[in-house]
């Protein structure tokens, strides 16, 4: 088990290396420098942009600067200023002016919070949804239930977020039309929208697998010991058809996190998604490049706890 | 023939030796006939078809039927909802928004087609080098797909599309589009092609044809390819959606093709803001997306149902 874990975190470690060089290089290659105009959209003569970039120290060899830019960041935690927005540096923008005030208003902690309450909805309606469609296959609870999640996973999220809006929210008045924070109903749509196409995934994989185990002789075996339906699903059927569930969670982590920024966008939630989709419109690298940073960091921990998780479910990945 | 059975007047013997001659009587049919005459019965899968075909068409030959030009602004009009003269409404300059989903289903179908052949044809090259050659090269390759794998493939796209400048012409963008999406996925493809490689090479009549001396590139292009298409081309289907949903992504947080060329994604941006007052601007788009969107899926589980060599037999 232990070196199953060691292999994982090492590769782990390399994906993250690769990303973070990867980006760098990219950053580096964009046209056109953060410095070419000023903040009211002039442009600046090449002397000055010069001398800001030699200030900004970014006419030193490549290299050397990644080299710098890591060291800042691992060793100080400081992901560098902004570029775009004068006063802020980019631990600001993302952890808010003085986390430990008020943690809570950071935007780490409010996509957090949005992608938290997303993933409770998805797995809390995903399975019971697949388990019963399973159940229930090819009657009418089931085609109903499979309808509906192929209809979630084919709606993009951004679609459904704006669906939602004009209907709940403008046409109806009932909850508020953006925001976060303030009442639980700012709460509600967001969820909703970010959390509908992993229920629908989960959904469905939840069904296939079920049905998989369902069909395996042991479970046959379990009903002619004569114990009843109920037992049989709950003791035997849903422990192994929850095995693939969790190994796409990585995945529909990944999902998750990139279309959190469609929906914060969307739904003007102050989280990191925000400062994201602005920093691309604005070309405001470093802000561009730690945001890039930070989901690679997410989505590869995710992937590392789902790839042990799934380990210790399923003894056979252990010997691989 | 035929006669024996009534001769000798045993019941059970002739309906069974009528069976048989009953099988023999059929035309001999291929893989593909099968799988054909499977999906023309889903009826699921030939609506969507249809739909994938009208648009296609629609989109090839936006000039001839759309009633007003890409980028015509009639400014007496702007903001109008939907009627008779404009069955979508007009967008704040007064252009025909019918007119311009429909000419942006040529930015996201095209996206979309030309990604997912490139995808395919790396994803192919590497699986069918990984898969036939086996062994040490193999493994190396696999490990790469591997690690490739943990790569948050939206962002990528992102850096690359970061990396053209801004006020480039709308060719080079959709160039650097057709190479983000070929280049980040190809992965899924290349991982099937290796899989059906791996169980193909081991079977007979491989063997045979190795033994008879066959050139590596006609055991290849005749034995190996040809059977490994299927799982492909379904997987190709429904790579599609993913592709329309990633350019209308891009589009939408600026990073598409740039006004005035319309794409879905980026009529939905624009749309977006002003929903309150025109609602019209931001639901015709999201409709194009996701319908065309749901159409793949169909269309892709249709085929891969029809595809599946499990099934046969099941008429």
């Amino acid at each position: 088990m232990l070196t199953f874990i060691a292999n994982r975190l090492v590769r782990s470690v390399i994906v993250l290396l690769l990303v973070s060089m990867v980006t760098f290089l990219f950053m580096k290659l964009v046209p056109g420098s953060p410095f070419s105009s000023d903040a009211g959209g002039r442009p600046r003569s090449p002397e000055v942009q010069a001398k800001l970039e030699a200030q900004f120290g970014l006419d030193r060899p490549w290299v050397e600067q990644y080299i710098d830019y890591m060291g800042d960041l691992l060793l100080r935690f400081d992901l560098g200023p902004s570029m775009r927005q004068k006063d802020w540096s980019v631990n600001q923008l993302m952890f808010g002016r003085d986390f430990w005030a008020d943690p809570w208003r950071a935007p780490v902690m409010i996509s957090a919070e949005v992608g938290l309450f997303s993933f409770v909805l998805a797995v809390l309606l995903g399975i019971p949804l697949g388990v019963i469609s399973a159940v229930y296959r090819n009657k009418l609870p089931d085609h109903i239930a499979m309808f509906f999640s192929t209809l979630g996973v084919s709606i993009p999220n951004f679609v459904l977020g704006l669906m939602l809006i004009l209907v709940l929210a403008l046409s109806l008045g009932w909850l508020p039309v953006y925001g976060w924070g303030e009442t639980w109903k700012q709460a509600i749509m967001p969820v909703i929208t970010l959390g509908t196409g992993g229920m629908a995934f989960i959904a469905r994989l939840t069904r296939a697998s079920l049905l998989e185990v369902l069909g395996q002789d042991y479970i046959r075996t379990a009903r002619s010991k004569g114990l009843s339906e109920q037992v049989v699903l709950n003791r035997h059927a849903l422990r192994n058809s929850l095995i693939p569930v969790v190994t796409i969670l990585g995945p529909l982590l990944a999902a998750w996190l990139t279309g959190s920024f469609l929906v914060e966008h969307v739904f003007a939630i102050p989280g990191i998604g925000k400062f994201f989709v602005t920093a691309v419109f604005d070309r405001d690298y470093s802000v561009i490049m730690a945001a890039i940073l930070f989901y690679s960091l997410v989505l590869v921990l995710a992937n590392l706890a789902v790839d042990v998780a799934y380990g210790y479910l399923d003894p056979r990945i252990r010997f691989d | 023939m035929t006669t024996n059975t009534q001769q000798f007047g045993d019941a059970t013997l002739t309906a069974e030796q009528a069976q048989l001659e009953e099988i023999l009587k059929r035309k001999p049919t291929s893989l593909w006939k099968d799988a054909w005459r499977r999906l023309l019965r889903n009826k699921v899968a030939v609506v969507a078809g249809l739909y994938i075909i009208l648009i296609t068409l629609a989109a090839v030959f936006a000039p001839i039927i759309t009633p007003y030009g890409r980028d015509e602004p009639d400014f007496a009009n702007v903001r109008a909802a939907p009627s008779v003269e404009h069955p979508f409404g007009t967008d704040p300059l007064g252009r025909d928004v019918f007119t311009r989903v429909i000419y942006g289903g040529r930015v996201s179908l095209g996206v979309a087609f030309v990604g997912s052949l490139t995808s395919m044809l790396i994803g192919v090259v590497y699986g069918a080098v990984s898969g036939y050659l086996g062994s040490w090269i193999d493994d190396l390759m696999m490990r790469f797909v591997d690690l490739m794998y943990g790569f948050p493939t939206l962002l990528f796209i992102i850096l690359m599309m970061l990396v053209i400048p801004p006020n480039s012409s709308p060719g080079l963008i959709m160039v650097g589009l057709f190479v983000s999406l070929g280049v980040v996925s190809w992965l899924g493809t290349a991982r099937l092609v290796r899989g059906q490689f791996l169980t193909l090479r081991e079977q007979d009549f491989v063997v045979a044809a190795r033994a008879l001396g066959a050139r590596p590139r006609r055991i290849i292009s005749r034995y190996l390819l040809p059977n490994s298409l299927g799982p492909v081309i379904v997987a190709l289907t429904l790579s599609i959606p993913n592709l329309i949903l990633t350019e209308s992504t891009l589009s939408f947080i600026g990073l598409g093709v740039k006004s005035p060329v319309p794409s879905w994604g980026g009529m939905l941006s624009d749309g977006w803001r002003g929903m309150r007052a025109a609602p019209h601007l931001a639901i015709f788009p999201s409709l194009a997306i996701t319908i065309t969107m749901i159409a793949f899926n169909f269309f892709g589980d249709g085929l891969r149902d029809a595809l599946d060599p499990t099934m046969r037999g099941r008429e």
